[in-house]
């Protein structure tokens, strides 16, 4: 019998626990894919390979340190850059470290240099009087700091079933952050917009390896872009942005997908009309049903470009597999409201049939991770399903079916751990 | 909706650090210069050739080889979506040994 009791946080939430070291092992070894072996007879690769929890192979991924500026990674692809936080890291606090936190390019013209006296920032198309603003310039406006959640849309796509192509990420592309900057509405207001705009489209210094192919942009609509939230942040955790996560400059759009936290923002086009190009009316576009959701195979589904992001939850020191002593056991983790606040997070330790709520720890934000934490007691030895699930404060919680498309956007499925009481 | 942006000042004293003195302190950028590592490898086993020469333009290896198992129609399909979409430059007498790796390496019914 397991039977659960709510604690609250202590105040070390973000600080190194004896917790976090009891469990950091057991982790390791999940992370691994080594669960039941023992540190010594780890196979040679166990250094440098992970194994991702996902349903079919490949599995295995490099752990890389030769990316500029990042520590350690799970390297999905080298070229361009596709790289993911390794899952440990979200149990260290709810601010993912700058050289941790996950790298997504789709076009591999990237430049490697960039000198912050001649760097500028355009302003241009349906405004009174277009910009040139350098770095000294955007320094001078008023600055703005917020914490928030990058999350690729594709984040866990390798969890769908049946599989669908493109980056096979577990759920690591995603990374909780306090950016600093300015607010896009003070920058669009210095170069005044005209009555008639519709859009406003950002793009990077990235540029596709060919000529014809498709630019990575991406556009806002006018009145989301003046909100006063969306973001062009100069800092991510107090310092310059690491190189492959957008230096100098990245937009950042508080509750919505990474697709539009444009990278080595350059370029701010104010639309008359709405934007057609590929990134907008054909990728990153999502079916229009509850949780973008289709059957595999179904056709005719209006597709709209995706926006906001929903509620998730994860265990961070428990992973599936674990084995844990009978008694209590201290479980903890992270969750976010998508684009709003976390309501609640609650706990299920008998397969979702009861649900307790858990102590939430410090609240940075509506757009922030928060972390959870709460006491279990495991009464007798066996297996124990663990769920946690999130609902936000507009109500949406957590699907207990995952959802399905043929991109693979938007997993947000209550998350399940399989763990064993010895 | 503008109360969850806080002013620098605000959220620094009463947040994030209890050094008030902080606040004074101004972000700094500095110009950066990186190297990122050399992709180099190229697909492995017999038949190749097709993709050596056809898919490593834009991307390297591990965006095909991370990908699990589909069927042969999936793989047509992300073929023709490269060429049509991102305007790869596939040579069309390829396409047939193209798709034949990835059935052979990467396939399912
Ligand atoms: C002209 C550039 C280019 C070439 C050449 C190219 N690709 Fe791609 N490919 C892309 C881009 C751009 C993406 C999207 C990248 C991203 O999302 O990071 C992509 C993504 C993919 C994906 C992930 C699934 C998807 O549809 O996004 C697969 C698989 C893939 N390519 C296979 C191939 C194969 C096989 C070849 C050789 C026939 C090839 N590519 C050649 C540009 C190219």
């Amino acid at each position: 019998m397991a039977h659960m009791v709510s604690k609250r946080p202590s105040n070390s939430i973000m600080g190194n626990s004896a917790l976090a070291a009891a469990m950091s092992r057991r982790t390791a070894l999940w992370q691994l894919g080594l669960a039941g072996l023992s540190l010594a007879a780890a196979p040679a690769f166990a250094e440098d390979m992970i194994k991702l929890p996902l349903p079919s192979d490949p599995r295995e991924r490099p752990l890389t340190h030769d990316f500029p500026q990042k520590g350690t990674m799970i390297l999905q692809r080298t070229r361009p850059p596709l790289l993911e936080t390794p899952f440990d890291v979200f149990d260290r606090g709810v601010f993912t470290p700058n050289d941790q936190f996950f790298v997504r390019w789709h076009w591999a013209v990237i430049p490697t240099s960039v000198e912050i006296n001649t760097f500028k920032l355009t302003v241009r198309g349906h405004v009174n009087q277009a910009l040139s603003l350098s770095i000294d310039d955007l320094l001078k406006l008023p600055q703005v700091e917020l914490a928030a959640v990058n999350q690729c849309s594709g984040n866990s796509r390798g969890f769908y079933e049946p599989r669908v192509p493109g980056a096979q990420w577990a759920n690591g592309a995603m990374g909780n952050a306090l950016w600093t900057g300015v607010r896009l509405k003070d920058v669009l207001d210095r170069a005044g917009v005209k009555a008639g705009a519709v859009q406003v489209r950002l793009n990077g210094l990235d540029d596709p390896v060919v000529p014809d192919g498709p630019d990575f942009k991406k556009s806002l609509d006018i009145e989301h872009a003046r909100d006063g939230e969306v973001m062009i942040a100069y800092a991510m955790n107090r310092e310059q942005l690491p190189l492959l996560n957008g230096f100098p400059l990245r937009l950042i759009v508080p509750g919505w997908y990474s697709t539009y936290w444009v990278k080595m923002l350059s370029d701010i086009e104010v639309l008359d009309k709405a934007d057609d190009n590929f990134w907008m009316a054909v990728a990153y576009t999502i079916p229009d049903t509850p949780h973008a959701s289709v059957t595999p195979g179904q056709t005719g589904v209006k597709l709209v470009p995706i926006n906001k992001m929903v509620p998730r939850s994860f265990f961070t020191n428990v992973a599936d597999g674990t084995t844990l002593p009978v008694g209590s056991a201290p479980l903890r983790g992270i969750a976010f409201g998508g684009d709003s606040g976390v309501a609640k997070v609650e706990l299920s330790i008998d397969s979702g049939k009861s649900w307790q709520a858990t102590a939430l720890g410090k609240d940075h934000g509506k757009y922030s991770f928060r972390q959870w934490q709460a006491n279990v007691l495991l009464g007798a030895k066996g297996s124990h399903s663990f769920m946690v699930r999130c609902t936000n404060q507009a109500g949406d919680v957590q699907p207990g079916t995952p959802n399905w498309n043929g991109s693979g956007f938007m997993r947000n499925v209550i998350e399940t751990v399989q763990v064993t009481a010895s | 909706m503008h109360r969850s942006i806080i002013a620098f000042t605000c959220l620094a004293a009463a947040l994030l650090f209890a050094t008030p003195g902080w606040v004074q302190e101004k972000i700094t950028l500095k110009s950066t210069s990186v190297d990122l590592p050399d992709p180099g490898a190229l697909f492995p086993g017999p038949g190749a050739d097709a993709v050596n020469s056809n898919c490593l333009a834009c991307h390297s290896t591990e965006m095909v080889l991370t990908q699990p198992a589909f069927p042969k129609a999936t793989w047509e399909a992300e073929v023709q979506k490269m060429i049509k979409v991102y305007k790869a430059p596939v040579d069309e007498k390829d396409v047939g040994a193209i798709v034949d790796y990835l059935v052979r390496t990467k396939g399912k019914s």
